[in-house]
């Protein structure tokens, strides 16, 4: 049984998500969602907190399972392929992730986080291939022009905005097919929020993009589609300009006007 | 207002009493320090660390032989520890759950109260009988048995320390949890992990019971492994209880460069610690 409020999208998918159940011990956090996620589009997981959607969308990659006593059960097709009997080390190569707080590893200069994707899988790329990925990644993240004269300086000097770029520029050194991104700029100051924001609107080009938000506004700037989550459920899911102007479940239309969240 | 004034009194009196028991246990160090120095840098001198002992009676010679035993057994005890001590330390932060991780914490931290005689016996057990004689690879045994505990918990301790995240960005790339570990973990807490291993280090460097019936000591030149070997401590021990003048002031020597080396290895990891503290993860 679907609910009415759930639209299909007019672009082809790249996720196709059925009946997806995630759990911690017994407790389920994400309940039976089925969603399709169309591709090089914005897609806003949006919801109050404690709705499930990080559990949403760390499924996707198979960070999920990584919690202690966390499972995740129903099937998610990326391209058609199931990727819940893949090896999830294969699925985070191809589904790359941006997380709240900006984590670049501390003992690795710029330019060597950028790569890390490369260097931690122990891949040597010729330095003129290095140096391209790195300059192309870093301009794809908008942090070229800031960091170019000090790419062998650690990453952790930079300041948390140009942090979450350099995380957004190491995920894209990879080529990834999907960017996940959960609330990327919660930790982020408005200027620095921002810059990201542009970002995501410019990157979709080539990379599909699922944001969690829980700021509302956020979603609205950013994305095309929108999915609105509760209790762990999906409650609503569709173009973005018409869930946020004609919501067809009085949750959703709740949720946006404030009443809770 | 007597009142106000008596418990203004009691307050400083307080303060008083406090300030004087914290110093309390730095007046013994000091106390040790002067008297092992005033005793033993007479004896000091550049023969005293580059020759071998004289027999009893007449004056001179040195501890070179010590020396040399001494950072030998630290270097053998290091090799033997360091890799089982850092490879549990990290089975015990990142694969341990349930019941066996908790019985590998609780065995090290048994071990950690183990008299060291009876390491010592234990090496005896396990190296020295089957081999027939003593050596310096029983005496690192022995020695490593000590080190191992304090090197498997810090560095448990110091991975527990770094933040979450820090995994979950190198696992979102595609690498796999050992990869992770070796690559992302390890230097991140490099720092943290060498000062622990140090703090071990300064712990067995002194240590004169498991070397006894192990090492044993040796009069001369040793670099081999398999043969008995000279040890700082076991110098102190056997000069200090001999009825030579000359030896009793080659003991406090010995002991002046026991206690800079010790001391130094210690001031030495407080420094990396402290550096640990200023970018910590």
């Amino acid at each position: 049984m679907r609910p009415k409020a759930i639209v299909e999208p007019r672009e082809p998918p790249i996720f196709d998500i059925r009946h997806l159940w995630a759990y911690y011990g017994e407790k389920p956090a994400v309940r039976d969602v089925t969603l399709k996620i169309p591709e090089k589009k914005v897609t806003a997981i949006m919801g109050p907190s404690g709705c499930g959607k990080t559990t949403f969308i760390r499924c996707l990659n198979r960070l999920h399972e990584l919690s202690p006593g966390a499972r995740a059960e129903g099937e998610i097709y990326l391209r058609g392929e199931n990727i819940l009997d893949l090896d999830p080390v294969l699925v985070r190569r191809r589904v790359g992730m941006v997380f709240q707080k900006p984590n670049p590893f501390p003992t690795m200069t710029v330019y060597d986080n950028v790569l890390a994707g490369y260097k931690l899988l122990g891949i040597r790329l010729p330095r003129e291939e290095a140096d391209r990925l790195v300059e192309e990644a870093l301009r794809q993240a908008a942090l070229w022009e800031e960091v170019k004269d000090s790419l062998h300086k650690r990453g952790t000097y930079l300041s948390g905005g140009q942090q979450q770029r350099l995380c957004i520029a190491r995920a894209l050194a990879v080529k990834p097919e999907v960017l996940l991104m959960d609330e990327p700029t919660s930790a982020l100051d408005p200027k620095s929020t921002a810059k990201i924001e542009e970002l995501v609107v410019e990157l979709k080009r080539s990379v599909t993009i699922v944001i969690v938000t829980h700021n509302i506004a956020q979603a609205g700037r950013v994305s095309d589609y929108t999915a609105f989550f509760y209790l762990g459920e999906l409650v609503e899911f569709g173009p973005t300009s018409e869930v946020f102007t004609v919501p067809r479940d009085p949750r959703t239309e709740d949720f946006l006007k404030g009443k809770f969240g | 207002m007597r009142g106000l004034r008596w418990r203004k009194f009691k307050d400083r009196l307080a303060l008083g009493l406090i300030i004087a028991l914290a110093l309390l246990p730095a007046l013994p160090l000091f106390h040790i320090l002067y008297g092992i120095f005033r005793e033993g840098l007479s004896a000091l001198s550049w023969k005293f660390f580059t020759c071998l002992p004289k027999p009893p009676g007449e004056t001179g010679g040195g501890v070179g032989n010590a020396i040399v035993g001494t950072v030998m057994l630290s270097l053998l005890a290091s090799f033997l520890a360091v890799p089982i001590g850092i490879l549990c330390g990290i089975y015990l932060s990142e694969y341990a759950r349930g019941k066996f991780g908790e019985v590998v914490r609780v065995a090290a931290d048994v071990l950690q109260g183990v008299p060291s005689i009876v390491l010592g016996i234990v090496a005896y057990l396990w190296v020295v009988k089957p081999m027939g004689h003593f050596s310096a690879l029983s005496g690192a045994v022995a020695l490593a048995l000590m080190m191992l505990p304090v090197i498997v918990r810090s560095t448990e301790e110091i991975l527990k320390l770094i933040p979450e995240t820090l995994r979950e960005a190198s696992l979102a790339l595609g690498v796999n949890y050992w990869r992770t570990v070796i690559k992302v973990l390890l230097p991140t807490g490099l720092v943290g992990i060498s000062t622990g291993v140090l703090v071990a280090l300064a712990r067995i460097m002194g240590e004169t019971a498991p070397l006894l019936f192990t090492a044993f000591g040796n009069p001369f030149w040793n670099l081999n492994p398999l043969q008995p070997v000279e040890a700082l401590p076991l110098t102190v021990f056997k000069y200090a209880i001999s009825p030579y003048p000359e030896w009793i002031r080659q003991a406090w020597g010995a002991s002046v460069i026991l206690t800079l080396m010790v001391l130094g290895l210690n001031l030495f990891s407080r420094f990396l610690a402290r550096r640990l503290g200023g970018n910590a993860p």
